[in-house]
Parts: structure tokens; sequence; C-alpha cells
């Protein structure tokens, strides 16, 4: 029998490649959402998991609201990166200071 | 071990390693293509825990929405991603240290934990027998009634993003002529023509 532990134990392990990826990746923009995206996954398992050894349906309604968030994010991020590409025509993170007025 | 364990060990696994190659890939297109595949294997943990409409959802909102972008911007851009994945070998070392600390600390919990003692009195919305109610809606009962508010917010940070995303991406070329609609309909024939009469050999 699969106990809760498994399953927050598959959480911790996408959540440190998450945080592993935002230092490997730290030029390329579109893989630093990606690793966020990650992350946001990974504590949806943590909700869900708990949410269905609990049996408490809060934690469903919390992933829900952390999906609206994620998407929300994602359209955001990838909008500024391409208004960012536009003017710059680059990509890489350490040019975003010259950007402060 | 039931059919239902060796279903978990898969799912795990292939979210882990579409987790892992999402962060390693050389090509950033073949990155969304992991991040796909992590999506759907942690879709198939939340149905292994019961969370059938989360699941979906995530199917729904995640791969058919989220990653499909990422997948559109990635192939939009002209992006010289060799040049961005050279100096990767540097902040190796670095990556790695703090990554293996981080999993050593969440480590730490296993074994070592278990539920407070006011927990099962604690819950707030009581998850119902799956005889009775099913799960999208069980979900649908607390989420319209309790959590009404939280929804609406939900909703309007949905339509602020979608604002947002739109004025930062719209650009008015300056020299490309476009198609006045309004000025096209008010255009008045009395004013658009004239009509000269010409008189023979005189011209204009």
């Amino acid at each position: 029998m699969v106990g809760l532990e498994h399953y927050l134990g598959v959480a911790a392990a996408l959540f440190v490649i998450g945080i592993f990826g935002l230092f490997l990746n730290r030029k390329n923009v579109i893989i630093l959402l990606m690793s966020i995206e990650l992350m946001l996954l990974a504590v949806n398992i943590n909700l869900v998991a708990f949410s269905s050894y609990l049996g408490d349906l809060t934690g469903q309604v919390f992933t829900l609201f952390v999906l609206t968030v994620a998407a929300a994010e994602a359209a955001i991020g990838l909008a500024i990166l391409v208004s960012f590409f536009r003017n710059r025509g680059t990509i890489a993170v350490e040019d975003v200071n010259v950007m402060k007025g | 071990m039931s059919v239902a364990d060796y279903a978990f060990y898969l799912f795990a696994l292939t979210t882990v390693m579409g987790g892992f190659f999402t962060v390693m890939a050389r090509n950033p297109v073949h990155s969304v293509l992991w991040l796909i595949t992590a999506f759907v294997g942690a879709t198939g943990l939340f149905v292994l825990l019961g969370a059938e409409f989360v699941a979906m959802l995530l199917m729904i909102v995640y791969v058919g929405a989220v990653a499909v972008l990422f997948l559109f911007v990635v192939m939009m851009l002209d992006v010289d991603f060799a040049a961005l994945k050279a100096e990767m070998a540097q902040s190796l070392p670095l990556a790695l240290l703090i990554g293996v600390i981080l999993l050593m600390e969440l480590g730490t919990i296993f074994g070592t934990w278990h539920f407070a003692d006011g927990a099962e009195a604690a819950r707030q919305f009581v998850t119902p027998a799956i005889t009775e109610v099913h799960n999208t809606e069980a979900l649908g009962l607390v989420l319209y009634t309790d959590n009404i508010l939280l929804f609406q917010l939900a909703g309007l940070i949905l339509l602020v993003a979608m604002i947002g995303a739109i004025v930062l991406t719209l650009r008015h070329r300056t020299h490309v002529k476009r198609q006045n609609v309004v000025a096209q309909m008010h255009r008045d024939p009395a004013e658009a023509m004239d009509l000269i009469d010409v008189k023979p050999g005189q011209g204009l």
C-alpha cells in the first residue's frame, strides 16, 4: 500500500528539481518560468495528497486557486518576455537591470 | 504489490523524470515536451489520489493551455539558445549543492512526522463518502458556497492577467497602413466625388 510519504517524496523531489533548474539556467528566462511551474506542481501534489489522506476537501480547493494563479503568472511572464525580446533582441536575464529608470 | 502501487511508481517516475529533463534538456522545445510529460504523470498521481476533477483540470489547463503557450513563445522567439546554455556548466556545482542540501532538509521529515491529535476534528470541509457524492460534485458544493469570494477573486485575477498580457504584447507599427472601418463607413458620396463638367476643347 502506497502511503502518504511516497507522495510527499515525489513532491519534494519535484520541488528540489525546480530549484535546481532555477540555479542551473540562470540566463534562460523560459526555462526559469518552467522551473517555477514545476515547483507549483510539487506544491499541488502535496496539497492533494494531504487532502486525500486527511479526508478534507480544502486541499483540493486550494489546488484550484494555485492552478489559477500559476496560469495567470505564466501568461503575464511570457508576455513580459515577448515585449522584452522585442526591445532588446535577447532573453538573457542579466540584461534586465538595464531597464531600471 | 497491487496494480495501484505499480501505477503509482510508474506515474511518480514519469513526473520526476519529466521534471529533471525539463531543466536539463539542451533544446527548449524538448524542455517543454518534458514539462508536458511531468504534467501527465502528475495527472495520473491525482487520479490515484481520488482527486479526479483536479486531475482533469491539470490536463486541460496545464497541458492544454500553459504548455502550449510556452511552446508558442519558444518557437516564436528567435533566440540563440546555445549561447545561453554555454555557461550552464559553471553554475552546475552551486545548483547541485543547493539541491542536495534542500533534498536532505526535506528528507528529515520522513518517518518522524504524524498527524496531530486534533487534525481529524479540525477538518473544515470533510470529504463525503465517494458512494454518495462524487469528487466533482463535492468540490462544487464547497467551492460555490463557502469559497465563493475566493472563486470570484480567482476569476478577477484571470481577467487582469488577460488584459495585462494583451496590453503588454499589443503593438501598433507606425509604417503599416491599416483599415479604418469607422472612417470608411462615414464616407459620403457627395464629399468623396467631384463631378466636373468639362467643356469641349478647353480642358480643366
